[in-house]
């Protein structure tokens, strides 16, 4: 630190190329593709972009998902692409890739007040950074048992629904009108809603705050991903390497990085970034990026204390002679208690009522094409881009009380906000897990091939008699029945003729269901002029992904069944 | 305060050993001297007591500095209190007062608008109906418009059109419960012909805009026509006046696609309608409306005569390409659908529904819906076909 480096006039050419320029433009191309397929998720914009990109590019989400079902699911392959790069060079991910770790970054470089020592002493190591591999422990178990949790941190995941939930339709309320073809949501009626979007927005909100405190505290804390990434990374092939014979334990290296790696020490493999900023700020050249360098206190001769050690023939100047950390710093009791955790947490989860085929809640709809309710479970992540491209707003993102813990944020039909369209399969092409299967136009509507299945049934639609106008009110209105999609149509009607308390007479025609016909596309509960509480409303009985919940005991198939309504 | 001259004076006799202090006080005993000045004063007042054992210690400098200090920030307490005070006791008129003593003006305030006293009607003469019956398409669209006096009749150079075809629904065009696109495609062709400037599409769909456009072939047809879709968002809607309405006097309006629209023609499907019995040219223009449209059934019936009162045009198409004689409005199935082969240009969009009644939905021997009529106690045209001046001609 003393003596000074001769100051080598860089060029700007040099200057500019820096490898941490590059890594920085890395992160800005990534997380505006990111925000931009997930901005092109929409029916008139979607066009062949692969929209759900992100998603199947996350190796954590395959792993998982390969767990829960012992499938790989469509474009699930796609995350070898993250997996190779990491097993040769390590957690690049987090630091060259990962949008969410991208806005952490940002944030907390641009508001990072720290002066330098602070800095230096808030990226060293803690002992809480272990946490994520805890939490990673306990999802994996989880998922092991059929219950997928990763979806509530993993990062990609918990952005594409805080995008979905809540800044997308923040930022339709900020665009000008003018600049309406900006919108995510062109060509819709209304301003988006999505239930509980307060607290995807809030936890946003406070977990890119956290990075006032201790940056990049998702990261190097909460990740999921981003332990499953350290786990792999303790194979990778290259790693940032300490000159011993250069190093004079300035920790310099330590202030600008990301991960709290140790890099002023021995280097945890497992939470390096690969950010490069280490090698930046070195002021003695003393870090490098190596192939397969080994551990280089062995090779040392003489003693550090006695200041005669030397390496390979030259004076050893730094007192710390570890160099690397292979694998995660946790014990391995403490693996096996996360575990215990995760293998608990799952029957508490599990047999909350929600899910069981006893006891679920009416109004957990699943979109068309969904699998059979445990199924879902094993394997929907809540990333919510069913919701972002759902032209209507009717999927929503369920609450504690339609599908408890474990299907939070799961999308669920709101019939009071939107309606599914009859002729609209968009959320079952994005969905990148399958838990919505792509599902062809023919297979939802049951025509063509499909003729002997049926159409996907969501739900039945009922009367509730007491609050529907013709029934209770003397007052004419079918307007459920105007918008019944299928033909012929669910809803029929009795006509009457009566004499009203006033002396006026009246044709009323009073709507009542054919069961074996409704879809619960809830239109009809979307377009029922009793706004608050709907006389015709969906519930999910006589869904047909489900045998536990069907109502009838034969469902014939509308189209063989040819009448005049 | 008991003398005013005494007070003046005694503060007078202080500044001048105060000056004095500030020279000693860097070394010494300021604090015996200020204490026995007070004495001093105490005996003589009481009331600028606190102030002075203050000021008294303090050197001239720091008083000075205090007073300004004192003044600035008098002056902004002031300035604040003279703002908030003025904006909630000025009587209401005044400029920049926000008082608000009942509550009234604190409400929103909603612009109404107006479409033209006459609608967009041109003068009335010739035929009122033209109806042609054939294959071809577009012999039958310039064969109905020819009959009530072509196309230059209707639109002079520079006009701005509006077009509101019915895509209420996502539905292929074959399933028949929206315009057929292929007539649209060239209903803008001969508008254009006509000398108009700009060609708007305008529909509030019951379901997603944008899919509704699409799966319907209207999107298409109307970029290859080089028209211009308007669809519809949340803030396109403005209070319309409908002056003589008798449920919808102010109600939500589709807005943006008229403003500076000269003209506008209807386009409408025949499709059965389970409540008011059909859905042609009259009930097309529900889909300008927006708010709560799904109270309009509670009587359907005034709710379409008051859309003949709201929308006077230019002249409206029936499409009878295509009729969806069951199942209506929505359809599904092709088994609702039939062939019509007709197509009917008409200023009088009673007349034209109440042929359609007739003709294309043959429904002849039923009682007719209970809006023609009432649009007729309302003089907006004459659901008697019959009795109108019309042309009938047959193409190929």
């Amino acid at each position: 630190m003393s003596k000074k480096r001769p100051k080598v006039k860089e060029s700007v050419l040099v200057r500019w190329g820096r490898i941490t320029n590059w890594r920085r433009l890395s992160q800005a191309f990534f997380f505006f593709l990111f925000t931009f397929l997930l901005w092109v998720t929409w029916f008139s914009r979607l066009k062949g972009y692969p929209a759900s990109l992100f998603l199947e590019l996350d190796p954590l989400v395959t792993f998982a998902t390969a767990l829960s079902t012992h499938t790989v699911y469509r474009w699930l392959w796609r995350s070898m692409w993250i997996l190779i790069p990491t097993l040769m060079l390590g957690r690049l991910f987090c630091g060259w890739i990962c949008p969410y770790g991208t806005l952490h970054n940002f944030i907390g470089w641009v508001f990072n007040v720290r002066k330098n020592k602070e800095n230096i002493d808030v990226n060293r190591y803690r002992p809480i950074f272990q946490f994520k591999y805890y939490v990673l422990m306990i999802f994996l178990v989880l998922a092991a048992f059929g219950s997928l949790q990763i979806g509530l941190l993993d990062p990609i995941c918990l952005l594409a629904r805080s995008y979905a939930v809540a800044l997308f339709p923040a930022w339709d309320f900020a665009l000008p009108s003018s600049f309406s073809m900006l919108s995510s949501a062109p060509g819709a009626t209304d301003q988006r809603l999505f239930d509980g979007a307060w607290f995807v927005g809030i936890m946003l909100m406070g977990l890119v705050g956290m990075n006032l405190v201790i940056p990049r505290f998702f990261c190097r804390v909460l990740c999921p991903l981003g332990a499953f990434l350290g786990v792999l990374s303790q194979f990778s092939l290259w790693r940032i390497e300490r000159d011993l014979t250069k190093c004079t334990d300035c920790d310099l290296c330590l202030r600008h990085c990301e991960g709290a790696s140790s890099p002023q020490s021995a280097l945890r493999k497992s939470e390096c970034f690969v950010c490069f900023n280490c090698i930046d700020d070195c002021p003695e050249d003393a870090l490098s990026y190596k192939f397969v360098p080994v551990p280089l206190k062995d090779q040392i001769v003489g003693k550090i204390k006695d200041k005669t050690a030397t390496l390979f023939g030259r004076k050893v100047i730094s007192k710390d002679a570890e160099t690397e950390i292979k694998a995660p710093e946790v014990p391995r009791r403490r693996w096996i208690l996360a575990g215990i955790a995760g293998a608990l947490a799952f029957p508490f989860i599990r047999f909350s009522k929600a899910v069981n085929k006893r006891g679920f809640n009416e109004k957990a709809i699943r979109p068309p094409g969904s699998v059979e309710e445990t199924e879902f479970m094993e394997r929907c992540i809540k990333c919510a881009q069913c919701m972002n491209v759902c032209p209507t707003n009717v999927l929503q993102p369920a609450t504690l009380k339609q599908s408890g813990l474990e299907g939070l944020w799961t999308p669920v039909m709101d019939f009071s906000v939107g309606f599914c369209q009859l002729n609209c399969t968009l959320c079952s092409e994005v969905c990148p897990t399958g838990a919505i299967q792509k599902t062809p136009l023919a297979k939802k509507l049951g025509r063509g091939d499909y003729e002997e299945q049926g159409p996907i049934r969501l739900g039945t639609a009922f009367f509730n008699k007491g609050r529907c106008l013709p029934w209770a009110m003397e007052t004419p209105c079918v307007v459920c029945e105007e918008v019944c999609p299928v033909s012929p149509k669910a809803i029929g009607t009795y006509t009457e003729e009566i004499i009203r308390w006033d002396g006026k007479k009246v044709t009323l025609n009073k709507p009542y269901m054919r069961p074996e016909l409704c879809i619960g596309c809830g239109i009809c509960e979307h377009e029922c002029p009793v706004v608050d509480d709907a006389a015709v409303y969906v519930t999910a009985v006589g869904e047909t992904r489900s045998k536990d919940r069907s109502l009838l005991l034969k469902s014939p198939i509308p189209g063989s069944q040819k009448k005049k309504s | 305060m008991k003398n005013k001259n005494t007070s003046n004076d005694t503060k007078e006799d202080k500044q001048t050993p105060n000056k004095e202090e500030a020279k000693s006080s860097p070394s010494n005993k300021q604090k015996d001297t200020s204490k026995d000045k007070q004495k001093a004063s105490k005996a003589e007042k009481d009331d600028e007591k606190d102030t002075e054992a203050v000021s008294e210690t303090l050197p001239q400098e720091v008083v000075d500095a205090r007073r300004r200090q004192f003044l600035k920030q008098a002056a902004v307490v002031t300035g604040i209190t003279t703002v908030f005070g003025y904006a909630s006791f000025a009587p209401p008129r005044w400029p920049m007062s926000l008082k608000d003593p009942d509550g009234e003006r604190g409400k929103p305030k909603i612009a109404l608008k107006k479409l033209p006293e006459n609608g967009f009607a041109s003068e009335n003469k010739g035929n009122v109906m033209g109806i042609a019956h054939g294959k071809d398409l577009e012999a039958m669209v310039r064969g109905a418009i020819d009959a009530i006096g072509g196309i230059r009749r209707f639109i002079k150079k520079g006009d701005i059109v509006v077009i509101k075809p019915n895509v209420a629904f996502e539905r292929p065009p074959a399933l028949g419960a929206t315009t057929n696109p292929e007539l649209l495609k060239i209903l803008i062709r001969v508008v254009k012909e006509g000398g108009a400037a700009e060609v708007r599409v305008a529909d509030n769909p019951i379901e997603a805009p944008e899919q509704c456009f699409a799966r319907s072939g209207i999107d298409r047809a109307v970029d290859v026509a080089k028209g211009r879709i308007y669809i519809p968002s949340h803030d396109d809607f403005r209070i319309l006046n409908v002056p003589g309405a008798k449920l919808i006097e102010k109600w939500p309006f589709f807005w943006k696609p008229f403003i500076g629209a000269t003209k506008v023609i209807g386009v409408a499907p025949v499709k059965d309608h389970n409540l008011c019995g059909a859905s042609m040219t009259t009930k097309n223009w529900y889909g300008l409306l927006g708010g709560r449209r799904n109270q309009f059934h509670q009587d359907i019936h005034t709710i379409i005569a008051d859309l003949a009162l709201m929308m006077k045009p230019t002249f409206v198409l029936l499409d009878g390409s295509r009729v969806l004689f069951q199942s209506g409005p929505t359809g599904g199935s092709l088994d609702d659908v039939r062939d019509g082969n007709t197509i009917v240009a008409s200023t009088d969009s009673l007349a034209a529904d109440s042929f359609g009644w007739d003709e294309l939905l043959r429904r002849k021997s039923q009682q007719r819906p209970g809006y023609l009529d009432k649009g007729a106690a309302m003089k907006l045209g004459n659901p008697n076909w019959k009795q109108v001046p019309h042309k009938r001609i047959q193409l190929g």
